[in-house]
């Protein structure tokens, strides 16, 4: 083990998300709803040092595994990441992040005039594309800053 | 969920737009022949903002066919006013229709509704969003007068938000077409057609000076600057001036240029171009008419195959 990863503890049981986009990690919990007021342990590095990245967020979040739509959600903000399972300090899962095709009622549309935020009974809706992700109502493209969408409930 | 809506001009294969243009022919050479086709048959208009002539045109095209209307009135006066969703107002009206045309102020309302219904839904404008049946209008008068492929068409106007140019534009890219966009630099293509442009390999060029392209087009497309879209008076001004047609502007055209216009125009084409052979908004606009019942008929017809 290299002594950058040594800056965030290890954890007996639960999840490591590694190689998140540096400055991201907060919005990773954002995405998970974790906030630390169930009373897991959550630990964060922020701007580690990495070969891949230059600069990462590394995020240890205790006696909690990820689902897929959870890791599904993670690979917009965070296309890089990997995720580790950890049982009793072994990782015995490890897995890159996928893109999905799109995701449903996650993401608030940042158009205003959107159908979407206009309080029909529908939950929003959008693909995947390139380097971003599109609204399937509007056709609004969101490129940068993602995680300001996120329709997450705290 | 059914199929033959039409939301959106990304909807329109070049087939299905070659089918609709050619029923449209068809149907102006021999109106007759369609005057009892959908008898019985019931479109209702559900514009929930005003558009006299687009609602005119589907309610005149559905009487064409032989069958009736019925029209949601004005928003003031219906229960939307008290707050109902679009997504019961349409689910209640497919009760009472055999199609919906829908007009709505926001974008993705029309493929929000066609999510909610069993009959066709025709999608009559969408805020900034898609105007497809006056896409299919527009290629139908570029057909006629120029065929659909190895065409230079010019754009001109407020492409950012104008919605039957971004319809337009997606659906050129079914045919060899070189597509000019003319505008202000405050007023380009938005961002997601410019990606749909690019992802269907169309050839697009934007310039900010028609002259630079318009000896080489076979087709001006114009449409309105919108004073509210700017904030200061003179900077309206600056910019209308730089696009308005006339006949000193056209000098430099082909002599076979048609200058279209989805109407109705304030002052970027002069009068004096309406008696030129370049004018050719009036035509596109009667031919709104044959290009609407061609659309009903295919969507009205496929409803009562589908049902047996
Ligand atoms: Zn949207």
């Amino acid at each position: 083990m290299s002594d950058h990863e040594l800056r965030v503890s290890k954890i007996r049981n639960g999840t490591v998300i590694d190689h998140v986009a540096a400055g991201q990690a907060l919005n990773v919990l954002a995405i998970l709803g974790i906030d630390g007021s169930e009373g897991e342990g959550v630990s964060i590095g922020m701007n580690v040092p990495s070969d891949r990245l230059g600069r990462k967020d590394v995020v240890k979040v205790e006696d909690r595994e990820l689902s897929q739509s959870e890791v599904e959600v993670l690979s917009l903000i965070a296309p890089e990441a990997s995720i580790n399972i950890i049982r009793d300090y072994d990782v015995v899962e490890k897995s890159r992040v996928d893109r999905p095709d799109g995701v449903v009622g996650l993401l608030s549309c940042p158009n205003r005039n959107c159908i979407t935020n206009d309080g029909e009974p529908i939950a929003s809706k959008f693909t995947v594309v390139d380097d971003g992700v599109r609204c399937a109502y509007c056709d609004s493209i969101i490129r940068d800053g993602i995680a300001d969408h996120l329709d997450v409930q705290t | 969920m059914r199929q033959d809506h039409l939301i959106s001009a990304a909807n329109l294969s070049r087939e299905r737009i070659e089918a609709v243009l050619d029923r449209a022919a068809a149907i102006d050479a021999d109106p007759a022949a369609y005057r009892q086709r959908h008898a019985g048959a019931v479109l209702a208009l559900c514009f929930f903002e005003p558009s006299t002539r687009t609602k005119m045109s589907f309610d005149t095209a559905m009487k064409r066919l032989g069958g009736t209307t019925v029209d949601m009135g004005t928003v003031e006066s219906s229960s939307v006013k008290k707050g109902e969703t679009l997504a019961d107002t349409v689910r209640v009206v497919e009760g009472y229709a055999d199609a919906i045309v829908l007009r709505h102020p926001s974008e993705g309302a029309a493929k929000m509704a066609s999510e909610f219904v069993d009959v066709p839904l025709v999608n009559a404008g969408d805020g900034a969003g898609q105007h497809p049946s006056q896409t299919l209008l527009d290629l139908y008068t570029i057909r006629e007068r120029a065929g659909l492929d190895d065409l230079s068409v010019g754009i001109m106007g407020d492409l950012k938000y104008g919605r039957t140019v971004h319809s337009l534009a997606h659906a050129l890219t079914n045919f060899d077409v070189r597509q000019h966009f003319i505008s202000p630099e405050s007023l380009r293509l938005p961002r997601n057609v410019r990606f749909d442009l690019h992802e269907a390999g169309a050839q697009v060029r934007e310039h900010t000076d028609l002259d630079e392209v318009l000896p080489e087009l076979d087709v001006l497309y114009v449409t309105r600057i919108q004073r509210e879209r700017f904030p200061d008076e003179n900077e309206y001004r600056a910019v209308a001036g730089q696009y308005r047609i006339d006949s000193e502007t056209l000098d430099a055209a082909r002599d076979d240029l048609s200058v279209m216009h989805p109407l109705p125009r304030v002052d970027e084409i002069a009068p004096e171009v309406d008696e030129t052979q370049y004018a050719t908004y009036f035509e596109q606009a009667h031919n709104g008419i044959p290009v609407r019942m061609a659309l009903l008929d295919g969507l009205l017809t496929r409803a009562t195959e589908g049902g047996r």
